[in-house]
């Protein structure tokens, strides 16, 4: 079946699209090697976050498990990338994690709402502590050194995982795979009744999300360069993708993207220079979003484009 | 020929008998009511036969193969469509996605995108609700979302279809509208199997009434031999 098919397209966000990332692609030609390095761990923001929409997005199931795809990631590029050439690791990176979200998928999709945000929380905490275990116990030394890779490389691996991750996004978006997910977010009982195999479509949804988010670990790796459990499967990884999601709105695809940019690019200036007020920053702002603009950002243009802020409907 | 047939169907919840060791069985072309009190086990009994809900005891046959057990997507795609009490849309989706999505879905074989749209706007003119297929499914009044369940279910392309009371809160005008619809489903060759409190409707469509009432049939019959029988009298119907 041909599951990936388009249903429609639009030529002028795919040319703007098209544009930016030109731009991004020649950017370390002229500019600076440090702006090079901020810009990528800002596309590394994008690309969790994006990947973290493909799935979490039109389903509704909040997924805290960001972290663990992630760290796998970064341990595989860790453990294989003085044995391997960096595509390999990279695809390896991203293949682990997509297996083990498969995994993880069949056992926990079947849980809904709460139950289901703090498993995928759990196995994050899971891996990492039992990682965190295995070094100390087993090993003796916690951590491990990852084989340095020039910053520019870093980039543009980083640019190319963003731009796969946001044209599967789309492509899924535009898809009656999409079609499925999207009607599992809305009604899932119904979604099941009208023959749409929920627990397939969504595990397959979470494993490709999965996917992008353990090639961004692989290739982030080798810029930190040392690496340990705590590093690795830092929680933030996966509160950042949610609420900069949130933050951007998933309703569209350029939301995430748009969010993540903003904040990932707030972080980089605030965090460097007033560490305090960036967090606060971040959670005033939050709070502000998840209150008054429950569409994010991107709703907000929506609206007013459809004409100002009036209510459009009276029995919402 | 037989589309349907149950065999001591049984549903426990914890110890209550919600469906309890029910027989029946529905004729291709039928349009078969099923009536009874509030809580009497008629939303459990298509709950059993659409796969929502596992049995605990008792064989569901459809077309003369066992399909107990199975998923509620498998069994929609053997050709057994329901829709729901509480008209569970999409409903952040338009009229028209909500429609082509049990299109695209709901059948065995695939269809390609174009044949799905098409289908998809067929039906929406079938329930007459193709000049408001670019709505949001929540932005619509009740008899539209009715409508819709019913869309929504034939858009899978059933055999067999279950709706559970499409009738409820509607106006005169709607009713009728409501029951005209019923009738043209049947006429397109759609067995139907439906539950509904609104009886003008179900003595006028119906060609058989099973009636359940604590999770046990009690009654079974033409609308004529329902409506004079002594127990549906005295436990549904009243004098």
């Amino acid at each position: 079946m041909d599951l990936f098919r388009i249903i429609s397209k639009k030529p002028i966000f795919f040319g703007l699209s098209f544009l930016i990332i030109i731009l991004l692609a020649t950017l370390p030609l002229y500019i600076p090697p440090y702006p090079v390095i901020s810009l990528t761990s800002i596309i590394m923001y994008i690309v969790i976050t994006v990947s973290w929409a493909i799935f979490s997005g039109p389903t509704r199931y909040i997924s805290l498990a960001s972290a663990a795809f992630f760290g796998v990631g970064v341990y595989i590029s860790a453990v294989l990338g003085q044995a391997l050439l960096l595509p390999i690791v990279i695809v390896i990176g991203g293949l682990v994690s997509f297996i083990l979200a498969l995994c993880i998928g069949l056992l926990t999709l079947r849980l809904r709402g709460m139950y289901f945000i703090i498993f995928t929380f759990g196995i994050s905490e899971l891996i990492r502590n039992f990682l965190l275990w295995w070094e100390t116990k087993m090993m003796g030394t916690v951590g491990r050194w990852v084989v340095a890779v020039d910053h520019v490389v870093v980039y543009y691996v980083m640019l190319a995982i963003f731009v796969f991750a946001l044209l599967t996004a789309y492509l899924v978006k535009r898809s009656r795979f999409g079609l499925a997910l999207q009607s599992i977010g809305e009604q899932e009982e119904a979604a099941t009744h009208i023959g749409i195999n929920a627990t397939v479509v969504k595990t397959i949804a979470f494993a490709m999300s999965a996917f992008f988010m353990g090639a961004a670990g692989a290739i982030m790796a080798t810029r930190w360069t040392y690496i340990d459990p705590k590093i690795a499967f830092n929680p933030l990884f996966s509160f950042m993708p949610v609420l900069m999601a949130i933050f951007g709105g998933t309703g569209q695809l350029y939301g995430p993207v748009f969010g993540a940019a903003l904040f990932a690019y707030f972080e980089e200036i605030l965090i460097t220079k007033f560490p305090y007020y960036y967090m606060l920053l971040f959670g005033s702002i939050m709070i502000v979003v998840i209150l008054f603009l429950p569409h994010g950002m991107v709703g907000l243009v929506q609206k007013w484009r459809k004409g100002g802020m009036r209510r459009q409907n009276a029995n919402p | 020929m037989r589309i349907l047939e149950g065999e001591k169907v049984t549903k426990h919840f914890g110890g209550l008998a919600a469906v309890n060791n029910v027989d029946f069985a529905i004729d291709q072309g039928e349009v078969v009511g099923l009536i009874g009190p509030n809580g009497a086990g008629k939303t459990t009994l298509f709950n059993l036969i659409s796969g929502s809900l596992p049995t605990t005891a008792g064989e569901i046959r459809y077309k003369g193969k066992k399909i107990t057990g199975l998923k509620p997507h498998q069994i929609c795609k053997k050709g057994v469509a329901r829709t729901f009490q509480s008209a569970k849309l999409f409903a952040g989706m338009t009229v028209f996605e909500n429609a082509l999505a049990a299109s695209l879905f709901g059948t065995k074989r695939a269809i390609s995108v174009p044949d799905a749209e098409r289908e998809a706007k067929e039906l929406l003119e079938f329930v007459e609700l193709s000049t408001v297929g670019a709505m949001l499914a929540k932005d619509l009044p009740i008899a539209h979302r009715k409508r819709l369940e019913v869309a929504r279910a034939l858009a899978t392309k059933p055999d067999l279809l279950m709706s559970d009371e499409v009738m409820a809160g509607l106006n005169p005008a709607e009713l009728a509208h409501a029951m005209e619809l019923i009738t043209k489903t049947r006429n397109k060759g759609i067995t139907v199997f439906m539950i509904e409190h609104v009886m003008k409707a179900i003595m006028n469509i119906c060609d058989r009434i099973i009636v359940l009432h604590h999770g046990n049939k009690i009654a079974e019959g033409t609308p004529e031999e329902i409506a004079t029988s002594r127990t549906v009298v005295e436990v549904y119907l009243g004098e």
